[in-house]
């Protein structure tokens, strides 16, 4: 037989005691709830939104009725408690309903406190509680323009700013000098009026109301000075008392709430309270947090779970006015004995004051910027001596910069620790989210568990939770893994194919447990490039794992034909070769002959099958227009022709092309010589640039004229031709042994640093060191046109196949409809 | 209905596309990994691009000109593009002929 269960109150500190007892002990008893409004649990927090439109009845449901159904819990909504017999154990409600208990739980929360002042039984005077608050104003909006709210405290600010996007006209009374003393110093007060001032609210401070005017409706509020302010809704949000009348009658001991010890029981055994209508310890707790933290330890108790009882709560306020950020937290007023640390920045709006007493944190306020709010609001609760450096829970240990770490937050929160206030989501909870239900993003997180889902406060502190609990490592690794096939860096792979010599792309795939057998179209190039650039003697290049232009070593074009681009280097022909060209575009029909941005001749609209017979026909080296290589050296007239020219940019482009061609690099190359600072070949905004200066050359490098234009930073100055060449090797060599494959050199260099760069070709051993591999590399090279050219094999894939088929055979094939 | 040699088995390297073309039909043929020859008809569905160039990565084709990726098994573009692509029954005989059935029903036509 199971024991019975019974709570007071559907709301959502109640619902969420309900919630922790089931997961703690799920068949220990019958549950029945009673509850007064005609809904299921909603969250309460979010009237704001809901009110200000961004959000709506549906969105703040918590528990839909499904909920109550498969949790076999007995819902009597639309009822209100009339009276508990405590010697019986039953309580009767006002539908004459009576129900038993063996357990009951007061959870009957607050009633918003109505001032007693003349007139107040007017129609258009309203509190702001409950879902039909909402409905009222919301249906007043339509059609009344003035509306004035009592109390300038959180409730009531959040209630104005609902009225101002309902386009009323919205005017806050306060009966003190600054709005939400409560929860703010005067400074952080005086810019949220300002702030709200200029959201359209008008503020009426000192002033104590008197009486409510009009006739049926409110027509007006007159204050105690005389003076009046007109109204056609009154919306009064200066506080909430505890609901304690039903404990009261039956006699359970009341102060201002429901007394309650730090087991959450009441005077009377096998009677509990918790939330809004409690008091514990002489506090009764008007926000949600500590409700939850209640309603865990009643759980606890209840479901026969040993804890150490309830302590009391440091609490926190936000306010949730969109495009105003307020946060305060625990003792934030000077009192003697406490020193505050200020910062305040007009120019930005940001006000930040934090307070100690004995080098602990005890309090703090933060207005404009509250990215602290987490990590203050968990050193305020963790007490954390800071005596002697307390200015680095503001700035950081080194006085500016990074504060106490995320992780360190994170780690020092206790499991049971409320992460989301709104929903009352422990860190646990959100803990098992990731590790049993796989989330990986906030995003998730919040489907799964609600944290975040309410204010959104708590958001940072999810991420960070989400990231410790993967690792930062992980979390770095799924971000950074090089195609959605691993999870493992560009670095990883590359330390990997090095330290295990590992040859093939399969073997790589396969050693490293990649999610596809076969990986994908990003990582196949990509390892065919690590390895070959890792292993240039032994790696067979393999053009399976090409891109389809590498593959073919031409560019493939929007029709499926290609285009051929022989060599020209440093843009330098002559007239043979050109006639050579102009015969065989005419030979094989080419379409469209153009000069390219890259001083060379382009051939377009060539058939697949004619590639190898053009290529024969040139008898020129592949220009390598289609391949993550050294594409060309732009060259200007330099000192050859040029009246201007300091150096023979010619001869030197054209050196660097024949030393560097068919260099595999992991994104294009291109070069350029100018041959004085003029500049006409455009030097800096390529890869890599030389400019001639009197007695020498100036290499730049890292430049883009492509999809982010950037100039090229300056490498170093030398003085021989030999020299250009040298530090050429040497820094196309570094790339090519450092880049993300598809990585440009401006991309790269940003990622590691210019000085980085510098650096690794600082000394000249180190660059002859760099030299020596790319020259290994180079000299394996050999003319794919050639080789192709040159082997039956390699020419055979160009070819389509075509079917030994009768004529009939083929004519079918043209009439079966295909 | 119609079964036409198109080849031998050892003319395909392994995870490359052939072309073979008959009359106004063009199909790519591929030979997988495991020696499995399919074929589609040599068209993406998105702008046309030659499948037969794209590359192969176990029993999917990523297209060259978009990197859409299509499985050779019954054609489907894979999410998040959308599409499909005819495909062919192609086997490999006894002797390492490579046979393509065409005017075949079961050639797929998913809308």
């Amino acid at each position: 037989m199971k024991k019975k269960l019974v709570m007071i109150g559907n709301g959502m500190a109640g619902v969420s005691f309900v919630e922790q007892l089931l997961k703690l002990n799920p068949h220990r008893y019958d549950i029945t709830i009673i509850g007064a409004e005609p809904h299921p649990n909603y969250n309460r927090i979010m009237l704001s939104s809901v009110l200000a439109g961004d959000a709506n009845m549906q969105d703040i449901v918590l528990n839909d009725w499904d909920w109550y159904r498969d949790n076999n819990i007995l819902l009597h909504a639309g009822q209100t408690a009339e009276s508990i017999d405590t010697a019986k154990q039953l309580v009767k409600t006002d539908k004459g309903i009576t129900v038993e208990y063996d357990e009951l739980v007061i959870a009957s929360g607050s009633l918003p406190f109505m001032l007693p002042l003349p007139g107040a039984d007017k129609e258009g005077v309203i509190a702001f509680r409950d879902i039909k608050d909402c409905e009222t104003m919301i249906e007043a909006s339509k059609n009344y323009r003035k509306a004035v709210v009592i109390g300038g405290g959180l409730l009531g600010l959040e209630a104005a700013r609902g009225l101002v996007n309902l386009n009323m006209e919205v005017s806050v009374v306060h009966i003190f000098n600054f709005l939400m003393e409560r929860q703010l110093d005067p400074t952080a007060s005086k810019l949220l009026q300002k702030e709200l001032e200029s959201q359209g609210m008008n503020f009426l401070l000192e002033k104590q109301s008197d009486s409510i005017i009009g006739k049926k409706r409110v027509a007006g509020l007159k204050f105690k000075d005389g003076t009046h302010v007109d109204a056609d809704l009154i919306v009064m949000a200066v506080g909430i008392k505890p609901n304690v009348q039903l404990a009261k009658d039956c006699g359970i001991e009341v102060n201002r709430g429901i007394v309650v010890n730090d087991y959450l029981q009441t005077s009377i055994p096998n009677i509990h309270a918790v939330g809004e209508c409690a008091e514990h310890r002489g506090i009764a707790y008007g926000l949600v947090a500590p409700l939850y933290e209640q309603g865990a330890i009643l759980a606890k108790k209840l479901a026969g779970v040993e804890s150490d009882g309830y302590q009391g709560s440091v609490v926190s306020t936000k306010l949730k006015v969109s495009g105003v950020n307020v946060f305060s937290a625990g003792r934030f007023t000077d009192e003697p004995g406490t020193k505050a640390l200020r910062v305040q920045d007009d120019l930005e709006g940001v006000y930040k004051k934090v307070v100690f007493e004995n080098g602990k944190v005890v309090g703090a306020v933060l207005f404009g910027d509250t990215s602290d709010s987490s990590r203050l609001f968990s050193v305020i609760r963790s007490g954390e001596d800071f005596s002697g450096r307390e200015k680095e829970v503001l700035f950081g240990p080194s006085g500016g910069g990074q504060t106490v770490s995320t992780a360190d937050l994170v780690s020092n929160m206790s499991g049971d620790e409320i992460v989301c206030g709104c929903n009352g989501v422990t860190k646990d909870t959100i803990i098992e989210a990731i590790t049993e239900k796989g989330c990986v993003s906030v995003g998730e997180i919040k489907a799964c568990t609600k944290a975040s889902g309410g204010c959104g406060g708590c958001k940072p502190l999810v991420e960070a939770i989400l990231t410790t609990t993967l690792g930062v490592d992980n979390v770095a690794a799924v971000k950074e893994g090089i195609c959605g096939c691993t999870a493992h860096s560009r670095d990883e792979v590359v330390e990997a194919i090095q330290r295990m010599r590992l040859t093939t792309t399969k073997e790589v795939m396969h050693v490293l447990e990649w999610n596809n057998p076969e990986g994908c179209s990003k990582c196949r190039p990509a390892l065919n490039y690590y390895l070959g650039m890792a292993f240039p003697e032994e790696h067979e290049d393999e053009l399976e794992s090409r891109f389809v232009n590498e593959r073919n070593h031409a560019n493939i074009q929007k029709d499926g034909t290609f285009s051929v681009v022989p060599r020209i280097y440093g843009g330098v022909t002559t007239p043979e070769d050109l006639k050579k060209i102009a015969t065989v575009a005419e030979k094989y029909k080419v379409p469209l002959v153009k000069i390219t941005g890259g001083q060379r001749i382009d051939l377009l609209g060539v058939k697949k099958e004619d590639l190898p017979g053009m290529w024969k026909d040139l008898d020129m080296p592949s220009g390598y227009a289609y391949g993550k290589a050294l594409r060309t050296v732009k060259t200007c007239v330099g000192s050859t022709f040029c009246r201007f020219g300091t150096q023979d940019s010619i001869k030197m482009g054209i050196d660097m092309e024949k030393k560097f061609e068919r260099l595999n690099t992991p994104h294009k190359v291109k070069l350029a010589v100018s041959g004085c600072p003029r500049n006409c070949a455009e030097a800096t905004i390529k890869d890599l640039g030389v400019v001639a200066i009197d007695g020498g050359w100036e290499i730049y490098v890292a430049g883009n004229g492509g999809t982010r234009v950037r100039a090229a930073d300056l490498l170093t100055k030398v003085k021989t031709e030999e020299e250009v060449l040298e530090w050429t090797g040497a820094y196309l060599q570094y790339y090519r042994e450092t880049a993300n494959w598809n990585e440009r050199t401006s991309e790269w260099s940003l990622r590691i640093g210019l000085d980085t760069v510098k650096k690794a070709l600082e000394s000249k051993e180190d660059r002859d060191a760099l030299n020596s591999r790319i020259d290994k590399t180079l000299g394996l090279m050999k003319d794919p046109w050639q080789q192709i050219v040159e082997s039956d094999d390699l020419r055979k894939a160009f070819d389509a196949l075509t079917a030994p088929t009768s004529p009939e055979a083929a004519a079918t094939g043209e009439t079966t409809g295909l | 209905m119609n079964e036409v040699i198109v080849g031998h088995i050892s003319e395909f390297p392994e995870r490359r596309g052939r072309v073979f073309r008959l009359g106004e039909l063009e199909l790519a043929l591929f030979k997988l990994s495991d020696g499995e020859v399919k074929a589609v008809e040599n068209l993406c569905p998105h702008k046309n691009g030659k499948l037969s160039e794209g590359m192969v990565c176990d029993h999917h084709v990523y297209c060259p000109l978009h990197d859409w990726k299509i499985d050779l098994h019954d054609g489907l573009v894979q999410a998040p593009d959308e599409g499909c692509v005819r495909t062919f029954p192609i086997t490999v005989d006894a002797s390492g002929n490579v046979v393509l059935t065409i005017g075949a029903p079961a050639e797929t036509k998913v809308s």
